[in-house]
């Protein structure tokens, strides 16, 4: 996709003569995707990272990669910039072969040396020199064999970020610039009934400007703490209607085939459409349901956004990750031509999936655009994310098997229920763009409400991972979309591959169990997949070598490859049971391979990361809510997991340089999630189905004994 | 009303009113953009400074009770050397993914370390409690503390 949008070496790379410019329309979210793409560049054109820049990511002329998401970005974005360096580079040999001989020109440190000979041309400055303006990517060009001798590299802005000194979107101050605010609804379903005309007039009177249309209502003006303090003082002159509030209805209980609005078999991780589901195992010898809360992505900043509206152009400033999907919304909301919204991505804090960034970004263009002229900074509150970004959704994943006379799994049934995990603003039916932007259904305009429609893509939405990664002989696989959920839902981090390997691996522990087979060899025995089974040796020799827990508590191993097609890993978890009932991390292995390594520092984080955000996920979070609203509203009323309860984690890499890239971001939670419930299993022989794992949920499981 | 806030070794003074929570004169008046807000309730720990020393929150006092103390924000941890020794060992260590808790945290150890100079991995963890990250980036924090500490 990446290519056939920008299918030019110079949509991918520039030059001042100084230095080389690459340009990319992934966007960095704290993956280090641009530390990883520079990474490619100096394995290309031996050009020093330092001396590459990574230009902004901008709907003014970047290349149009669709959204970061799906742990995608070092398979389109680094594959479509290594074949352009490396198009690039053989175009230049050429062109130098051609003028001055055919050397034999050595290329290192950014330049082309002629072996004996004082005569070096730098890459940077024949890309000055040269016309290669429609010199087109060929896909077929070699790249530079890998080499050991690179060493891994820093990571960007890093040194300004413990400096104080990296700018985010935050922290955007122009001359002129006003903040704004949104004054919120108590919930979803909440409408202005009225809003006190002695206190509009008082803000109006103090040169504040209050912007309203339909339910939509935001305050903007000089000085931030001014603009809070104006916030909440518009928030309490609001009157809302309560429309009969929030419904209260056990989310586990609606998640059936009763309530699905669609019902799809998958086959090999594909939905199809029109065809029959399957039947259920007549006698599985096992059988259990699985489940998920809604939970947050939780940014540690709250969304913004910088817009301002001049010559009649719209520019914003964004943490989205989807600036061409998200401009396009933007533009059909507003009716105004797509040429006419720019927005440049700039970073926020780690995002983990569509959270508050896209709607904060509509939000600074209602009010910039109500307020020609002026710059506006529009932030969300830690209240507004909380309660008001797209949770990640509430599911359930029901498992059945039929065993064989050796234990081994002969008929595998999944079938999963989500509400949708497509919430992002972009192009469809219905309007799906505006539809999907938050103010869109408070304001007064004829965007109609979101609906949702099944993912059709492999591995895509609810069912990502729902297809095994074992070779067992027959299977059985159902998404059903249910509708008609009390919360506005969309992508996080792994889609529903946390809740469907939280499933499985906790299936394979049990029946491991049953078959009286260590963990480990009950997996291999299922797996042909030369390199997941490597993954799984290596595991397997690495636990050997370690202490067994103590007798409080106990170790849970998983494995997953993400969407069957990217990062292998295998997990051992060792925790310790408190007297509370809580689940005590102790010692973590990650054992990955992730193809060829470009950012050694970032992968091990980025897997560390993961592990740490399932683990948060398996045993803290849970968005609750009652009929007045949300009751997550901070992080007191919604736990996550802090430094005082961070495990010693080892990560070990096999590292397969002669194998593409594999995304890796999202590798970790899934198997996290899955090895902490078996460890739990380990340790007080409970079987424990419903995150999170809380000590409450603990002591309650162990009570109904 | 005029306050004065001795930030970083200058004294200023500003015309905000003292009950300002301290963060918004840093960032808004003061243009010091480099300490975080993250939640405005004293619970994520990304609005960390030093005061006389110590860890305070920024995002709750009010600036006015400030008055009279040394405050150093992360633009002026790198002038100590404990501070500068802790920026280098998070950098050494890729100690941040997204960055925004990250200075919060430089502030934190650098309290730490200047109190404790080899504090124990329990003690690491408790003093850094406080703090979120939500990209996970823990363990390599943890380990950017014992490179500043001297001891990997």
């Amino acid at each position: 996709m990446s290519l056939r949008a920008s299918p030019f070496v110079r949509q991918w790379l520039q030059s001042d003569g100084k230095a080389v410019t690459l340009h990319t329309g992934k966007v960095d979210i704290g993956q280090r995707i641009s530390t990883a793409l520079a990474q490619v560049v100096t394995e290309e054109l031996t050009i020093a990272p330092e001396e590459i820049r990574v230009a902004p990511v901008t709907t003014a002329g970047s290349p149009d990669e669709g959204i970061t998401s799906g742990s995608n970005s070092v398979e389109h974005s680094g594959h479509a910039l290594r074949l352009a360096a490396a198009t690039l580079r053989h175009w230049l040999h050429a062109r130098l072969t051609d003028a001055e001989g055919c050397g034999p020109w050595i290329l290192e440190n950014g330049a082309f040396r002629r072996e004996g000979a004082n005569i070096s041309h730098s890459i940077a400055g024949l890309m000055v020199s040269e016309d290669w303006s429609n010199l087109e990517v060929d896909t077929g060009a070699t790249p530079m064999a890998p080499a050991d001798t690179l060493p891994a590299p820093q990571m960007r802005g890093l040194k300004d970020m413990v400096r104080g000194s990296f700018t985010f979107v935050h922290d955007i101050d122009v001359p002129d610039m006003v903040h704004a605010r949104v004054v919120r609804p108590p919930h979803a379903r909440a409408t202005l009934a009225s809003v006190d005309t002695g206190t509009l007039s008082r803000l109006t009177d103090e040169g504040l400007q209050v912007i309203q249309s339909g339910n939509f209502i935001a305050v903007a003006g000089k000085g931030e703490w001014a603009i809070v303090r104006a916030a909440a003082r518009l928030g309490v002159a609001c009157q809302w209607a309560r429309n009969g509030g929030l419904s209260e209805e056990d989310v586990f209980g609606a998640l059936t085939r009763d309530n699905a609005i669609r019902r799809l078999p998958v086959v090999d991780g594909l939905p199809l459409e029109d065809e029959p589901v399957p039947a259920q195992p007549a006698n599985p010898a096992y059988s259990q349901r699985f489940e998920r809360p809604y939970f947050l992505h939780g940014a540690l900043a709250p969304s913004a956004a910088f817009a301002v509206f001049r010559s009649d152009v719209l520019e914003i400033t964004c943490h989205s990750q989807g600036i061409y999907p998200l401009r396009d919304s933007i533009a059909d909301s507003l009716g105004l031509a797509p040429e006419k919204v720019v927005i440049t991505h700039m970073q926020g804090s780690g995002c983990y999936g569509h959270n508050g960034a896209d709607d904060a970004a509509f939000e600074a263009a209602l009010v910039a655009l109500e307020l020609a002229g002026t710059p506006v900074l529009l932030k969300w509150s830690r209240e507004d994310e909380h309660a008001w970004e797209p949770f990640a959704p509430a599911m359930a994943t029901e498992l059945a098997a039929e065993t064989g006379p050796d234990g081994q799994v002969a008929f595998f049934s999944a079938e999963v229920f989500s509400d949708t995990h497509r919430g992002r603003p972009r192009a469809g039916p219905d309007r799906a763009g505006p539809a999907r932007l938050l103010a869109n259904q408070w304001r007064d305009c004829d965007v109609p409400a979101p609906t949702a429609a099944p993912n059709m893509n492999r591995h895509g939405g609810m069912h990502r991972n729902l297809d095994p990664v074992y070779t067992f002989p027959e299977k059985r696989l159902v998404k059903n979309l249910v509708g008609g959920l009390p919360h506005r839902t969309s992508a996080f981090r792994c889609l529903g591959a946390t809740t469907n390997i939280f499933a499985l691996e906790s299936m394979m522990d049990t029946l491991a169990k049953q078959a009286s087979e260590d963990p480990v060899r009950y997996r291999l025995n299922q797996m042909q997949d030369p390199r997941g089974r490597a993954v799984l040796e290596r595991l397997s020799e690495q636990i050997a070598l370690r202490a067994t827990p103590p007798d409080t508590g106990g170790r849970g191993i998983a494995y997953a490859q993400y969407k069957n097609a990217m990062t292998r890993v295998g997990m051992c978890v060792d925790i310790d049971m408190a007297d509370t009932g809580e689940v005590l991390l102790k010692d973590v292995l990650i054992v990955a391979d992730a193809g060829r390594v470009l950012d050694r520092h970032g992968l091990i984080a980025q897997l560390e990361g993961g592990f740490i955000q399932g683990a948060s996920i398996a045993l803290s979070e849970e968005v609750i809510w009652d009929r007045d609203g949300i009751l997550s509203r901070d992080w007191e009323s919604y736990p996550v997991l802090r430094f005082d309860r961070v495990p010693q984690i080892t990560v070990d890499l096999i590292e397969a340089q002669h194998e593409p890239s594999a995304g890796a971001g999202e590798a970790t939670p899934g198997p996290a999630i899955a090895a902490i419930a078996n460890a739990l299993y380990d340790a007080t022989g409970m079987r424990m189905t419903r995150l999170p794992l809380t000590a409450d949920a603990i002591l309650r499981h162990a009570a109904a004994l | 009303m005029s306050l004065r806030l001795c930030i970083n070794g200058e004294t200023h003074d500003v015309a905000d009113d003292p009950d300002t929570p301290l963060i918004y004169v840093l960032r808004d008046t003061l243009k010091l953009k480099g300490t975080k807000l993250g939640c405005g309730l004293e619970q994520c720990g990304a609005c960390a400074v030093l005061v006389d020393g110590e860890v305070r929150l920024s995002c709750v006092s009010p600036a006015g009770t400030f008055e009279g103390q040394k405050i150093t924000t992360i633009e002026g941890v790198g002038a100590t050397r404990a501070g500068k020794r802790v920026q280098e060992s998070f950098v050494a260590e890729s100690a941040a993914q997204c960055g925004y808790c990250t200075a919060g945290l430089v502030v934190a150890v650098t309290a730490l370390l200047e109190q404790t100079p080899s504090p124990d991995p329990e003690k690491t963890r408790t003093a850094l409690a406080p703090h979120l990250c939500r990209c996970g980036s823990h363990p390599r924090i943890l380990k950017a503390v014992e490179t500043a500490a001297g001891r990997s």
